[in-house]
């Protein structure tokens, strides 16, 4: 378990081979597809992050526009007087700060009332920032200039998608990955065999938080002026909710699956219908919950179970074989 | 009696106005199987909830192997050496036998990890008559089988003291037969454990002791032959007439 088995190395492979293609894209193209693109990686780096937290807790967070404002604003602070990679390790260290406050006030509370509490923690949070800013700078908003273009942002965030694969990938090995697997199941067993329920969750949803705050660090300078309905807009948490469920969060790279159909809807909707996008995600979201409530990968995957039950109960013989020779 | 594992000092649960333990105390030596019985109602679930650190005492101490256990959460319970099994049985659905067990290895006393913490489980696996299982997922098993792979995961964390709540309950006539002897055969390893049952037949055949309680307090304690035979325990299990 703790060596490189060779399925391992063939899916480690892959990533870097498809790492490698993706970060090509910015030679062949700019202008839509580039921003396209650009958009893409920030919801698959958001997405796969939340999910590293709310996939196998099963807490749904609603705090994701909270972590990337903290890291918006983290840029947009800071960027006269520091360089702008301190201010990445700052909204990763602003965001794990939030999140842990929020863990520890809330993680022991059931499902709902945690839905509920990081809703409310970002549109808290939005309040405060417009209210301090129109109190103490009097003005609505900030410049955010830098010298990065798309391209730069797109490699930034193809980095962080894969420093979030990365890291999911070493939790879901370690030990905490699988307290966490055990959380998921029951709580009550997990306190008994040992699993400290509540620092495991906190360190996961802070880790989780850190990711998404980058990701607003470093998208913020493609918004040029930042103000606080923009840079901590519920619409973000959803999308990212909706997105990661379309997916399914049972693997790594299940919100993946949801992230690019939702994303060139997304892109045609606001496109087409600029004004109707809140009732297409609406909808969108009944849909997913009602026809794939463990997303696509966990439909394929249900549907892959099914067929070898009854392959193995037609033939009386070990599923996968039957599957194989069928297949040959 | 050799040493002892762990000590009960007036123990007390209230519950608001019910008090469903009430300054109950004994010892539980080395390697002692230990028969916890009683009516329903009569607070033994709720005394191995209160060593298991699921409930926290009112008042009163329990220490095992000397550390303060009373008051800790049951992770800490868990890590200083309390293993359990639930009177519903609680197995992990998402996940197969085998990781179901080492689950038990991981994070209690044991801290193995990787393929030491697999080698383990398995063996523990085929200790409870499930060899060949390690990939089945348990939601799909048997009631009895699910409850192998529970009291496997709880041997995984070699407790100094294992809980069985009501782990008889349910079986079958012939699963009970199995089951009473899979018990006994823990117990001659030198694992020293209390039970908490309704089978009467598997008390006596099982625990060279007895504690009894009715109604929160302890009432009878001893030799289980002397213990079955008090009249007050008769009279608690069957009411005045039949004493």
């Amino acid at each position: 378990m703790m060596s490189l088995r060779r399925d391992e190395l063939a899916v480690a492979g892959s990533g870097i081979a498809a790492v490698a293609l993706l970060s090509l894209l910015p030679l062949l193209s700019d202008g839509f597809v580039l921003s396209f693109g650009v958009n893409l990686m920030l919801y698959a780096a958001m997405c796969t992050a939340w999910a590293l937290f709310s996939g196998p807790t099963r807490l749904v967070s609603l705090a994701s526009a909270a972590f990337f404002g903290v890291g918006t604003y983290s840029v947009a602070l800071g960027l006269d007087s520091l360089p702008f990679p301190a201010l990445i390790a700052i909204a990763a260290f602003v965001s794990a700060a939030l999140a842990g406050l929020v863990g520890a006030a809330t993680l022991r509370l059931s499902g709902v009332y945690f839905v509920i509490f990081t809703l409310g923690l970002a549109e808290l949070i939005r309040q405060v920032v417009a209210w301090s800013q129109s109190r103490f700078a009097h003005k609505m908003g900030l410049y955010v200039f830098t010298d990065f273009t798309e391209r730069d942002l797109y490699w930034m965030l193809l980095a962080l998608t894969t420093l979030v694969f990365g890291v999911g990938w070493l939790i879901n090995r370690s030990r905490l990955g699988f307290a966490l697997r055990i959380i998921g199941d029951d709580e009550t067993v997990a306190r008994h065999v040992g699993i400290a329920t509540a620092r495991a969750k906190i360190v996961l949803f802070m880790t989780s938080g850190a990711f998404i705050g980058v990701a607003g660090a470093i998208v913020a300078p493609r918004y040029a002026y930042i103000e606080p309905q923009a840079a901590f807009n519920p619409m973000i948490s959803f999308l990212v909710v909706i997105m990661a469920l379309l997916g399914g969060t049972r693997r790594l790279w299940g919100p993946l699956v949801g992230v690019v159909p939702f994303t060139i809807v997304m892109e045609f909707i606001t496109a087409r219908f600029p004004n109707h996008s809140s009732v297409v995600i609406g909808i969108a979201f009944l849909a997913i919950v009602y026809l794939l409530p463990e997303g696509i990968t966990g439909f394929i995957e249900g549907m892959r179970d099914r067929i070898r039950r009854r392959a193995a109960a037609r033939t009386g013989i070990e599923a996968p074989e039957a599957i194989e020779e069928k297949a040959a | 009696m050799s040493a002892t594992v762990l000590s009960i000092a007036h123990a007390r649960k209230a519950f608001g106005g019910l008090v469903a333990v009430n300054d109950v105390s004994f010892d539980v030596g080395e390697g002692e199987l230990i028969g916890l019985i009683g009516p329903n109602g009569s607070g033994k679930t709720t005394m191995l909830n209160l060593i298991s650190g699921a409930l926290r005492p009112t008042s009163g101490e329990i220490r095992l192997a000397g550390i303060r256990i009373s008051g800790l959460a049951p992770e800490k319970v868990a890590r200083i050496g309390i293993a359990r099994t639930f009177q519903l049985v609680r197995v992990l659905p998402s996940m197969t036998a085998i990781e179901n067990v080492m689950a038990g290895a991981v994070f209690a006393r044991n801290r193995l990890w990787g393929s030491p913490a697999r080698d383990f489980a398995g063996g523990l696996l085929a200790r409870v008559g499930l060899t060949g299982r390690e990939g089945s997922p348990v939601a799909a098993m048997t009631y009895i089988d699910q409850k192998r792979v529970e009291l496997a995961r709880a041997l995984a964390a070699d407790p100094r003291l294992l809980l069985l709540d009501e782990w008889l309950a349910g079986l079958n006539p012939s699963e009970l037969l199995i089951g009473i002897d899979l018990i006994r055969d823990i117990s001659r390893e030198g694992r020293t454990i209390i039970m908490v049952e309704h089978v009467m037949d598997a008390i006596r055949t099982l625990c060279s002791r007895c504690v009894v309680m009715n109604s929160g307090v302890k009432i009878a304690d001893g030799a289980a032959a002397a213990v079955l035979a008090d009249p007050d325990v008769i009279r608690a299990y069957l009411g005045d007439d039949d004493a």
